[in-house]
């Protein structure tokens, strides 16, 4: 990789080329240590702890784990609030966004502004998005509410009923699905023209390429998009703490706001220490969930050539 | 399949191109409603505000001055015609309506047959005045020291870094580099505790420091992106300045950078939005309110005037522009970004 001309003074200079790298590197290998792996292992020191910044970690063994699984009377709840969110919002996400892509595949004219309109709400995000939709969704005067009476339907109280809070915040996640759409544009671009011609002249409709050329090669991007999708629903958290601060009566209570709450609300930063590491554990269990049972699905065109 | 004639295909791609278009503009009308809502709310008053049907551009009732006092405008039908009078006082059902510019004109007409008329009123003024009401001139410079700060550290370091990757050979760094991408998936939460105690210890609580110096050491996902942008440029270029003399920082400079600009500005452009939009860490950092950001203020503004709909519309319009704006300006890096970042890497 690196040009042959450095090689031929021998060692010297490929001790030189790596002290260079190691130099280049440092400010992330020093982040690193200092902000990554360091306070990973500390943290996890600290889960077996009571701690509350205050006042020295006091060691308490299993403590906070075991009441964490068998007596926090929320826990299991916010885990199954994020999982909830996670199993309706991520697929629902993932078909809409691709089926948005293909439609912004197609010739159609001005497609750059099309696709500038869908792709611009995934851009814009943070408070001010949580603040406006948390007025969308107002049942007196909300606008959402307004286009369902012009279909006759009297809405629901949205983010003040404990049934409708959560399917509010999905919808709402709806509106940012052109983020997964662009990324799925770049790999519906990538598939060769030649391969639709092929399918064309063997006699192939517009559904039999669909499922037999576009699904296949696209997988790699869906898995991408699905698993970025998970790790995300577990950061969720400006939309909880500004629109509903977990409820009404939890039913929002997604498992990093009560996290949170744990932790800088109540200082319990032990117990906090150990949901985040729980946290990482399930993480790594759904991306590893997902990678094992990709290769029933997903086609990466590399493979072939391996054969 | 029916044998299609070319005329039949042509037919068949207009209809598919129609129902394509009207899909696509439902969903861009859902899509850009609750900006528009936004942008409208922000222009009208308190009370207007929160009317149910709501109107989308600012409507107010229009209103007369005579004397000292205020009156409503209807318009009324009196002698066979409609006129627009101002609603002097009310006797049971019966209105006594004036013309505003000749007040001795004066008819009885049922309060019942007019109807109040309405002009199209702006209020700009809930612009400066959302400003006042939250001291939001000193977050937008809070955030645009955070913005600017980490985003100027975030690309220096992670070229610099990603250059180390890129073009260098060393023992061991093939597994550094992967313990790199395992630390894109990372949830942050996992060294969130002990780094807060950490800067706490360091008397960082309640100052930026824990939200700048973070950024100068190098992003996992920033530094993948460059790294895969700097492999492909060729390694030829390389060799013709080392030949000229160039060190190592010679070429970073001189070859590299230069072939990099869209993959950095694409680095710089999405660390900005992100540390724009940041709510995270400015609300586990940042205590006493001459300190907070944009979304803190904004969070503030909403949980203590949320009945001032219009300015609180008016400062998240405020918040949102310059993002808006960023993206239309730079929309090509960010597709950019998504390319070289994703999928092929």
């Amino acid at each position: 990789m690196v040009a042959t001309s450095i090689r031929r003074k021998g060692l010297t200079l490929s001790r030189r080329e790596a002290m260079w790298a190691y130099l280049l590197i440092s400010p992330w290998l020093i982040g690193f240590i200092w902000l990554t792996a360091g306070p990973m292992i500390a943290s996890a020191v600290l889960s077996f702890t009571e701690y509350d910044v205050i006042n020295p970690p006091r060691f308490v063994g299993l403590g906070n784990w075991i009441y964490m699984f068998t007596a926090d009377p929320l826990f299991w709840h916010s885990l199954k609030v994020t999982l909830t969110y996670a199993i309706v919002a991520i697929p629902l996400g993932l078909v809409l966004g691709l089926a948005l892509a293909l439609l912004l595949n197609t010739k159609i004219p001005a497609i750059a502004v099309w696709r500038t309109i869908y792709y611009m709400p995934s851009v814009v995000s943070g408070v001010a998005v949580a603040v406006l939709w948390s007025y969308i969704f107002n049942p007196r005067f909300g606008i959402l509410n307004w286009l369902l009476s012009l279909v006759g339907i009297r809405g629901p109280g949205w983010l003040g009923s404990t049934q409708w809070a959560l399917p509010a915040l999905i919808i709402m996640s709806l509106w940012s699905v052109g983020g997964g759409m662009i990324i799925y544009l770049a790999g519906l671009q990538s598939i060769p023209t030649t391969l639709y011609e092929a399918a064309t002249i063997d006699g192939a409709g517009t559904w039999q390429r669909f499922w037999r050329i576009t699904l296949p090669l696209i997988t790699p991007i869906i898995f991408y998009n699905l698993v970025i999708g998970i790790i995300g629903t577990f950061q969720y958290f400006v939309n909880a703490y500004v629109m509903t601060n977990g409820g009404p009566a939890n039913a929002t209570l997604f498992y990093n706001l009560y996290l949170y709450r744990n932790t800088f609300r109540w200082s319990r930063l032990g117990f906090g220490s150990a949901m985040a590491w729980f946290l990482l554990f399930i993480v790594l269990v759904m991306t590893l969930l997902v990678f094992k049972s990709s290769a029933m699905w997903v086609y990466y065109e590399g493979e072939l050539k391996k054969e | 399949m029916a044998k299609l004639t070319w005329q039949s295909i042509k037919l068949q791609r207009i209809v598919g191109q129609i129902a394509v278009i009207t899909i696509l503009s439902v969903g861009a009308i859902a899509v850009l409603m609750p900006l528009i809502w936004m942008l409208s709310t922000s222009l009208k008053t308190t009370s207007t505000s929160t009317e149910f049907p709501p109107k989308w551009i600012p409507l107010d009732a229009k209103k007369v001055t005579i004397g000292d006092r205020d009156y409503f405008v209807y318009s009324v039908p009196v002698e066979g015609k409609v006129r627009e009078l101002a609603l002097f006082q009310k006797r049971g059902p019966v209105g006594i309506f004036v013309n505003p510019d000749n007040l001795e004109e004066r008819y009885e007409v049922e309060v019942q047959k007019g109807r109040r008329v309405y002009e199209v009123k702006l209020h700009w003024e809930n612009y400066p005045e959302a400003l006042k009401t939250v001291p939001f001139g000193t977050y937008i410079w809070n955030s645009i020291i955070y913005v600017v700060v980490t985003t100027i550290g975030t690309v220096v370091s992670c070229t610099i870094v990603a250059y180390g990757f890129a073009r260098f050979r060393a023992k061991g760094l093939d597994v550094l580099f992967l313990l790199l991408l395992a630390t894109i998936m990372l949830p942050p939460q996992v060294t969130l505790i002990p780094q807060f105690v950490l800067f706490t210890k360091f008397g960082w609580y309640d100052t930026l420091y824990p939200l700048l110096v973070p950024a100068f050491f190098a992003n996992a996902w920033n530094v993948f992106l460059l790294r895969q942008y700097f492999m492909t440029i060729p390694l030829e270029l390389d060799d013709a300045a080392r030949i000229d003399g160039c060190g190592p920082l010679g070429i970073l400079w001189h070859i590299i950078l230069p072939q990099s600009l869209p993959a950095l500005a694409t680095v710089a452009i999405f660390h900005s939005l992100w540390a724009w939009n940041d709510f995270f860490y400015p609300l586990i950092y940042l205590q006493s309110k001459e300190k907070w950001t944009v979304s803190i203020g904004l969070q503030q503004f909403n949980s203590i005037y949320s009945r001032n709909l219009p300015g609180l519309m008016a400062a998240s319009t405020m918040t949102l522009i310059p993002t808006v704006v960023i993206f239309f300006v730079a929309q090509r890096l960010f597709i950019q970004g998504v390319v070289i970042s994703g999928i092929k890497g």
